[in-house]
């Protein structure tokens, strides 16, 4: 249902690279969503958002409250009903440019209680909230229904009808297990050829493993629309701050530059011949007394966690390879750097590494950069990176709506498990399904009902 | 009417506010509540005899219909009273699959059931019975809208009256069909009500045929019981009216046997004879409850298939054989009921049937149940596509009390799909309209947790005593109960408990984890395992553990069964309720009465057609009208928003 009155946030500046990018958010939530993920320098905790006047500006940083992770940069700007575009509580920050950047707040404040806007849906309310008059609204109506329109088609074409006919299989896997506990409650007296409940929970448990691959494709499509996660790992003083400099610099995309929590990770987002790139240097791996460095080394094997990708530098003076090495399951790129430097380790070190993807380099010479990006795309290309389920999610509502049925559906099962009655189960599955529906747009009910009557033999 | 000399007969015989015609359920209860409510009422039966009988399983109640039947009787209705009066079984249905979809079930001596509801009648003030045939209604037109004038009987009595209620059941043009027999019939033996199709046809109603049936009946001395599965009532009958406070009930119990190979070859051997694939039926039946030839044709399959066997009454041998219903040849049915085991030498005291009738299009009714073109017209039960006593029932009230209403220029009164069944019922037949008899289900209803039995007199009674049909006593104890329920909840969430060593034992005992810090007695109550009485002794246990006196005070049951479910459910509850303040908002979004839909260039045509039909009183309702899609509702927001401006 459109119609509700909730706080709905999208990007609101065109796509594609731009000096700065807008999320809008407007609703009764937008405030206090803003309020939670908006930090003054350095992640400097307040009710900043509540405290703010209407219709000023704020300078600070979007942090995820859950990770403490700090997304970006940016200037917000508080606008109280009823003088705004919608005549609803707006905010809206204005970050860096970058798409991924965009993305990334944008989840931020989905998590935090927003849905995402369907198009035209700031200018509808403008209009249903009386802002904007009759003729103004009408033509852009026009554009709206067009735009829905476009939108489904989209959303289904897209995929060539691959995707919404996954999530239509899925959905009658769970009307008919609707159907078996409905029947069992509307006709209580008739032996129906019911289905034990452990069969329908074996169900529900298949469908919520399919939706679970679904939900992570979302980050594999999400290499495609924002990017690869790289990370540069590797012992300290190989020329890991080198590599990043090489990397950013030759490409002349930098868009951001941000200070991790802890002040070893930096991160740096490049485009490298139009694939969004998240860059990552982390602190040099090490076994190490000092307090602080272990905390930079920790958040390094995190980013290696993170990572579609990780490129591990090794110094070609150096003959011994890190054990640290082996234990990284990701696609590795070895970097053997300062080649320029006379060394004897060289074919030693072939050796250990034959069984690896490796690049000789030179930053200070700028031997070898241009295979570092050759290879990153080549890894893009070929698919190295794991996108290999049936479907993959591109539509942030898509994988809004999933989630949600999931997490309706793990309910059931614990509900089922914990031995609560089956009208409370049933609501969670209902929920569940009329979810998925909201992708597909189809009407339940009258489907659970069709299936009951098909199936179960009842009657006077 | 003409008599044999070919003169008119006709004279002006009364004067009423109302004329409720048919005395089914709908009608009676439609009847009741506007002479209730004080208009001068005339209710009409085909027979006096045959007032609120019970044409088919003489039963009351069920999943989804014991809501109903509570709910009629939180808003001030007389069907759960007499159900409580003239049961002889009572069961609670769906034991353990939690409080939203438990529901009461009854077997009911349908005699005393219907004397029950002829003397209610008989006794009421401003209340007429008449035993007539409705043959024609009289109209004129004033000022553009068209209003009732007066009813005539077949014996050419003229009733005056501002408005009628329309409560036909099966008897409107009713054909009864066995085997290769049909004829006009009203059910159970009576006469059909044939000439009043064609004045509402006159008036503009398009009516549509719908079929039901109904087994045979059976006389108990040929069964043999002795392999046959007792299916005995409740230990502890709960009442189905929330004022009856003692149940008298001698549970007397049904029978469960099957059908067979043999039933199954005997039916599909005669197939052919059958009305319904013979293509002489024309009706459409409902899905829900199939005939036995149905069930067989469409459930190849299987092999066995259920058969109750229920008493009519406590002082009659007649039996029902509920899951038989056929509308094979007499002698075919014959044939296959004695493959049945148990029946062998069953004795047939009345064949089964269906039963074809007409019925309108309920979507050109309002919420109110009054038709749109003809003023203070208004329809109820099976005349709208319902099926069922409860559904009649529960239709024919709000008909009567919104009748009432008008006739004494008061606001209608409206219950919506998040308030009531009644209200899902309602809005499904006049938004959504129905193909086939509507049965009442619990899955049709968004909310269900919230419509629970238990509560109906929570969500109706203050409308009930608003319109005027609840007593200040009974609301009296209404307030009282809810006000305890209230104290209480406070009590549990205030009180806090220790983990002293008793409790710990107690826990232990009832196999809970015990408390590792202090706990509120409503956390205590949250959990699956602990009941009410558990979190009173765990009470007392703290407080004489810690030297304390402890004094218990008595709550009747229906109140800790409200702060049971209200403590268990709380989080569910909460989720609920948050569903319905989203649809509240839509319904609120009200469409003014003469929209002109052809006005409105954005929308597609299907919507401009099916919103011209329907005719929603909200944003809400329109939205849930079949071919009405999101894009038809934002174009109805701009159209409202420009009737605004103007």
């Amino acid at each position: 249902m459109n119609y509700v009155e909730d706080t709905i946030a999208a990007i609101s500046t065109p796509p594609g690279r731009g000096g700065i990018g807008i999320i809008r958010i407007s609703g009764k939530e937008s405030v206090a969503i803003a309020n939670r993920i908006f930090c003054m320098a350095y992640g400097r905790l307040g009710d900043f958002v509540l405290n703010m006047p209407t219709h000023t500006i704020k300078y600070g940083f979007i942090r995820d409250p859950e990770s403490g992770e700090i997304l970006d940069e940016c200037m917000l700007t508080r606008m109280d009903a009823p003088n705004t575009y919608t005549k609803e509580d707006v905010i809206e920050i204005n970050c860096h440019g970058s798409y991924a950047v965009l993305r990334r707040v944008l989840e931020l404040v989905f998590r935090m209680g927003a849905r995402s806007a369907e198009p035209g849906e700031f200018t509808k309310r403008a209009f249903l909230n009386g802002r904007i008059d009759l003729s103004e609204a009408e033509a852009v109506m026009d554009l709206i229904n067009s735009h829905t329109e476009e939108a489904r088609k989209a959303a289904i074409d897209q995929l060539g009808g691959r995707l919404s006919k996954q999530i239509e299989r899925i959905r009658q896997g769970l009307v008919s297990v609707l159907a078996e506990i409905e029947v069992n409650i509307d006709y209580p007296e008739y032996e129906s050829e019911l289905v034990t409940a452990d069969v329908t929970m074996k169900t529900l448990n298949s469908v919520i493993i399919e939706l679970e691959d679904l939900s992570k494709s979302y980050r594999q499509g999400r290499l495609i629309r924002e990017g690869l996660k790289i990370t540069i790992a590797g012992k300290p003083n190989v020329g890991k701050s080198s590599l990043m400099n090489a990397l950013t610099g030759y490409n002349r995309a930098i868009v951001s530059s941000i200070p991790g929590t802890t002040r070893d990770t930096i991160e740096e987002y490049i485009e490298i011949d139009g694939i969004p790139v998240i860059l990552t240097d982390t602190a040099g791996i090490r076994e190490t007394e000092d307090v602080i460095e272990q905390i930079g080394v920790k958040r390094a094997e995190e980013k290696i966690e993170e990572a579609d990708i990780v490129i591990y530098m090794i110094d070609s003076t150096e003959p011994d390879i890190e054990e640290k090495i082996l234990s990284i399951k990701k696609p590795l790129i070895v970097i053997l750097n300062k080649i320029d430097i006379e060394t004897n380790y060289l074919e030693e070190l072939g050796r250990k590494l034959k069984n690896y993807d490796v690049i000789e380099t030179s930053l200070t010479e700028d031997i070898g950069v241009k295979e570092v990006f050759d290879r990153i795309k080549k890894y893009f290309s070929e698919e190295k990176i794991g996108i290999n389920t049936e479907n993959i999610i591109t539509n942030a509502r898509h994988k809004t709506l999933i989630d949600t049925s999931l997490a309706s559906l793990k309910k059931a099962v614990e509900n089922y498990n914990t031995g609560m009655p089956l009208d409370i189960i049933a609501f969670d599955i209902w929920n569940g399904v009329n979810t998925l529906g909201e992708i597909t747009g189809a009407s339940v009910n009258e489907e659970v009902l069709n299936n009951i009557f098909s199936r179960f033999c009842l009657g006077k | 009417m003409v008599n044999r000399k070919g003169t008119k007969l006709r004279f002006i015989a009364g004067e009423y506010d109302v004329a409720v015609i048919g005395a089914g359920h709908a009608g009676c209860e439609a009847a009741l509540a506007c002479a209730k409510l004080g208009v001068k009422t005339v209710i009409f039966a085909m027979n006096l005899d045959s007032v609120a009988n019970m044409a088919c399983n003489p039963s009351i109640g069920g999943s989804a219909k014991g809501q109903l039947v509570r709910e009629i009787d939180a808003l001030g209705g007389v069907m759960a009273k007499i159900v409580d009066k003239s049961a002889i079984q009572i069961r609670m249905l769906n034991k353990g699959k939690g409080p939203a979809v438990q529901s009461l079930r009854a077997q009911i001596d349908r005699r005393k059931y219907q004397q029950e509801m002829k003397h209610v009648l008989e006794l009421q003030e401003n209340l007429d019975l008449k035993q007539a045939e409705i043959v024609d209604m009289e109209t004129v037109e004033e000022d553009g809208v068209r209003k009732v004038t007066h009813v005539v009987t077949h014996t050419g009595a003229v009733y005056k009256c501002k408005s009628a209620i329309v409560c036909t059941g099966t008897f409107l043009n009713g054909r009864i069909i066995i085997g290769d027999v049909s004829f006009q019939s009203g059910p159970d033996g009576l006469f059909p009500s044939i000439r009043l199709s064609d004045t509402l046809t006159n008036l503009g109603f398009k009516l549509i045929r719908l079929k039901t049936g109904t087994p045979a009946r059976v006389n108990r001395r040929s069964i043999d019981f002795s392999n046959m599965v007792p299916q005995p009532g409740d230990e502890e009958a709960v009442p189905f009216s929330f004022e009856t406070e003692e149940l008298e009930i001698d549970q007397i119990p049904c029978w469960l046997t099957h059908t067979n190979i043999k039933t199954k070859e005997i039916i599909l051997e005669n197939i052919h004879r059958s009305p319904m694939y013979n293509g002489s039926i024309e009706g459409i039946g409902p899905r829900y409850c199939p005939s036995l030839e149905d069930k067989m044709v469409r459930f190849s399959d299987k092999d066995r298939h259920q058969v109750f066997v229920e008493p009519m009454g406590a002082d009659t041998e007649e039996m029902y054989l509920q899951g038989m219903s056929s509308s094979l040849p007499e002698d075919v049915q014959i044939e296959f009921m004695r493959s049945v085991e148990g029946l062998e030498n069953v004795s047939v005291m009345r064949p089964a049937y269906a039963i074809e009738y007409d019925a309108i299009d309920a979507r050109v009714l309002k919420l109110t149940l009054e038709s749109r073109f003809v003023d203070g017209l208004y329809f109820a039960g099976q005349i709208n596509g319902s099926s069922g006593y409860e559904e009649a029932a529960a239709q024919g009230l709000v008909a009567g009390i919104n009748c009432a209403l008008k006739l004494q220029g008061k606001d209608p009164l409206f219950i919506d799909r998040s308030e009531a069944y009644i209200g899902v019922l309602i809005d499904d037949l006049v938004t959504r309209g129905t193909r086939e008899p509507y049965r009442m289900m619990t899955s049709a209803s968004e909310y269900r947790l919230l419509l629970r039995q238990d509560n109906a007199d929570e969500r109706l009674t203050e409308k009930g005593y608003k319109v005027g049909l609840i007593s200040e006593e009974r609301y009296a104890n209404f307030k009282e109960k809810y006000r305890l329920v209230k104290v209480e909840l406070d009590r549990l969430s205030k009180t806090h408990v220790s983990p002293t060593p008793s409790v710990i034992e107690y826990m232990e005992k009832i196999g809970s984890t015990p408390l590792k810090s202090g706990a509120s007695l409503e956390d205590l109550l949250k959990r699956p395992e602990v009941d009410y009485e558990d979190v009173l002794a765990i009470e007392e246990l703290n407080l004489k553990d810690k030297g304390l006196d402890y004094e218990r005070k008595y709550l009747p049951k229906s109140v800790i069964e409200q702060v049971c479910i209200n403590v268990k459910y709380s989080g569910y509850i909460k989720l609920q309720l948050q569903q319905v303040e989203q649809f509240k908002k839509l319904e609120k979004k009200l469409l003014p009465e003469d929209i002109d839909y052809d006005e409105i260039s954005n929308l597609s045509m299907e919507a401009r057609e099916k919103l011209s039909k329907v005719r929603p009183a909200s944003i809400g309702q329109a939205s849930r009208i079949l071919g009405v899609s999101p894009a038809d509702i934002t174009a109805l927001y701009i159209y409202l928003t420009r009737r605004k401006e103007k």
